[in-house]
């Protein structure tokens, strides 16, 4: 006897098929046709892509660009809590953090998303009701993504329930790297239904899938079954986001916009820590996919410890002198 | 046979910060002279942004050297002394050429600073007695002050006094468990660079000392108003900006140790002054057990 609460869940669903964008409309047709498209993009070259992004590392920002280029950063900012031990009031402080970064300067914007896990997604929607800002609520058994399709989904439908206004979901890496696209797709396709109105940003866990190759195929995978947003890590498994891997990605977005009219966001996630790593991916993301992309609809940044950097280093622009640990929160 | 006299090997310096040596984030550097004008090295000509991330080093080292036992902290910096002495000729020969003394006047310089050292490290353990105090009270009540680190110093070091200055206004910062960030001498910064080396080969933690070569009129308004730094010795100070530091330092009400108005005899006995500037006295009331 399984223990789930809706006795149809554990049956076999048929994923629900999807109509793919013109040039593609028969990529999905069979597990080969799916596995010789994604093997037929053409392949990345590490050596390129590592020097490309560190020649945009080298970009100098400075005074007014750099005030612009905080106040963006923060407002792409998705401040996140995914711990064990996260509770109703961190959640609420987050909140209030998010709605007002830094209370001494009104002028200060404020972030982009709350990411919570699911069952805390009520408590975020409520302190943040009225705000303009979102609740993102990881699902799918995030991190790891090791559970059946029926929960998954389940996963998904409970925290859009609970009000999560952007679901961020982790593609099952193991189908991924065994070669079994169609599996990974069809779940990304029921994953989407399942969201509804909710906006779906697809995990890559880039970390996990080692080579560029294998990052631009998950892109286009993630894309083409409906991702809204494809994002690098879930930030528990290191490298997480790199450089490189943001830059391939960038470039599979600008791609498919160009062969599909459609334009999905990146989010790299995990590792960003100061402002000049943030910098530097904004940077990238003007040079690589273009100015469509610098707004938070397109292009978000997944932290914690990087927003109170930003707050730092707005407050030195702001007074002229260094700034401290001690003059922004502790989460 | 051509040529058989060796080619000597130019030194660049680098700073040490955050247990590191790297070289100075604006890739500056700047030649080092000694007395009568000859060269002697490169050395690193700190920036802001070197100063900054300084401060992010020593802050970061703070809560382990601090809360490291006093006994602990005793030995680890004997420990410094035993390897100053190891590079007692190195020291002496870069004191003599940096400050222009006779060898003689040079090796009791360098003796006297590696006592002032052990003298310090024997104070660790010794300053809660004598700074603390159990307080008498009327209540059933224990009443103690213990004297507890500020936090992250930033020190301008003296410029003519190279190795007995720079180890008489440190050795008191670290002692009481503070961390910090030195400016050292901007004419004769050698001997700082070389008490690097053996810090960095010691047992201090990395960041517990950070040391920028360069000047002091540059780095001390971003020392001065950055907000986390606890406190300011402005020794080393051009003493026409001493009073403008000493302003930008109330911003963020630092402790500030103002310069002497020359720089003194360092070999004269130093007193508690420089430890208890660096100290915060913390009371604690305790009820009484039944």
């Amino acid at each position: 006897m399984t223990h789930v609460l809706d006795p149809h869940a554990l049956t076999a669903e048929t994923p629900p098929r999807r109509e793919l964008p013109t040039p593609y409309a028969d990529v999905t047709r069979s597990e080969s046709a799916f596995r010789a498209f994604l093997h037929g993009l053409p392949g990345v070259d590490q050596v390129g892509a590592q020097s490309r992004v560190a020649m945009l590392g080298t970009r100098s920002i400075k005074t007014t660009s750099k005030a612009w280029a905080i106040d963006t950063a923060i407002s792409m900012v998705d401040l996140t809590t995914l711990e064990g031990a996260d509770t109703p009031g961190k959640v609420r402080s987050l909140a209030a953090k998010a709605r007002r970064p830094d209370p001494t300067d009104p002028g200060c914007p404020p972030v982009a998303a709350v990411c919570v896990y699911g069952d805390l997604a009520g408590i975020a929607k409520e302190a943040l009701a009225g705000t303009g800002i979102n609740v993102a609520a990881v699902a799918t058994a995030f991190p790891s993504g090791r559970a059946s399709l029926a929960v998954k989904l389940a996963d998904v439908r409970d925290a859009v329930a609970n009000g999560a206004d952007e679901i961020d979901m982790v593609i099952d890496r193991g189908a991924f790297l065994s070669g079994r696209y169609l599996d990974v797709f069809d779940e990304i396709v029921a994953v989407k239904e399942a969201c509804g109105e909710a906006h779906l940003k697809v995990i890559l866990e880039t970390g996990e899938l080692v080579t560029l190759d294998a990052v631009r195929r998950a892109s286009w995978l993630a894309m083409l079954a409906g991702g809204d947003f494809i994002k690098t890590s879930t930030g528990k498994v290191s490298p997480a986001a790199t450089l490189p891997v943001c830059l391939v990605m960038l470039e599979a977005v600008r791609d498919f916009r160009a062969a599909t009219g459609r334009q999905v966001g990146v989010k790299p996630a995990g590792g960003i820590r100061t402002t000049k790593d943030a910098v530097k991916h904004l940077v990238l993301v003007n040079e690589t996919a273009g100015p469509d992309w610098l707004t938070p609809d397109r292009f978000r940044i997944g932290a914690s410890s990087l927003l109170n950097d930003l707050l730092l280093q707005r407050q030195k622009l702001r007074t002229g002198h260094y700034s401290g640990p001690d003059h922004v929160s502790v989460d | 046979m051509i040529g058989n006299e060796r080619l000597a090997v130019r030194k660049t310096y680098k700073l040490y910060l955050g247990g590191a040596f790297p070289r100075s984030e604006s890739g500056r550097t700047y030649e080092v002279h000694d007395a009568k004008g000859a060269f002697l090295a490169n050395a690193a000509w700190a920036s802001r942004k070197d100063a900054r991330d300084a401060v992010v080093a020593a802050r970061g080292a703070f809560p382990k050297w601090s809360g490291a036992t006093a006994y602990n902290r005793g030995q680890v910096l004997y420990r410094v002394a035993e390897v100053m002495e190891g590079r007692h000729a190195q020291f002496c020969e870069e004191v003599a050429a940096g400050e222009g003394l006779s060898s003689g006047r040079a090796r009791a310089a360098v003796d006297a600073a590696i006592d002032r050292w052990v003298w310090y490290a024997g104070w660790t353990d010794k300053l809660a007695a004598v700074l603390g105090s159990a307080n008498p009270v009327a209540g059933p009540y224990f009443d103690f002050s213990l004297p507890e680190p500020t936090g992250v110093v930033a020190v301008l070091a003296p410029q003519r006094s190279s190795l007995l200055g720079l180890v008489s206004v440190l050795a008191p910062v670290l002692a009481g468990g503070n961390t910090a960030v030195v400016v050292t001498s901007r004419e004769r910064p050698l001997p700082a660079v070389t008490l690097g080396e053996v810090l960095a080969t010691s047992d201090v933690p990395g960041g517990v000392v950070n040391l920028l070569t360069g000047d002091a009129a540059e780095l001390g308004p971003w020392l001065a108003e950055h907000d986390d730094v606890d406190a300011i010795d402005l020794t080393g100070a051009p003493a026409e900006r001493a009073m403008e530091f000493e302003r930008e330092a109330a911003g963020s009400i630092k402790r500030v140790l103002r310069p002497p108005a020359v720089e003194p005899d360092w070999s004269a006995d130093p007193g508690l002054t420089r430890m208890r500037t660096f100290l915060e006295t913390k009371t604690v009331w305790h009820p009484k057990g039944f």
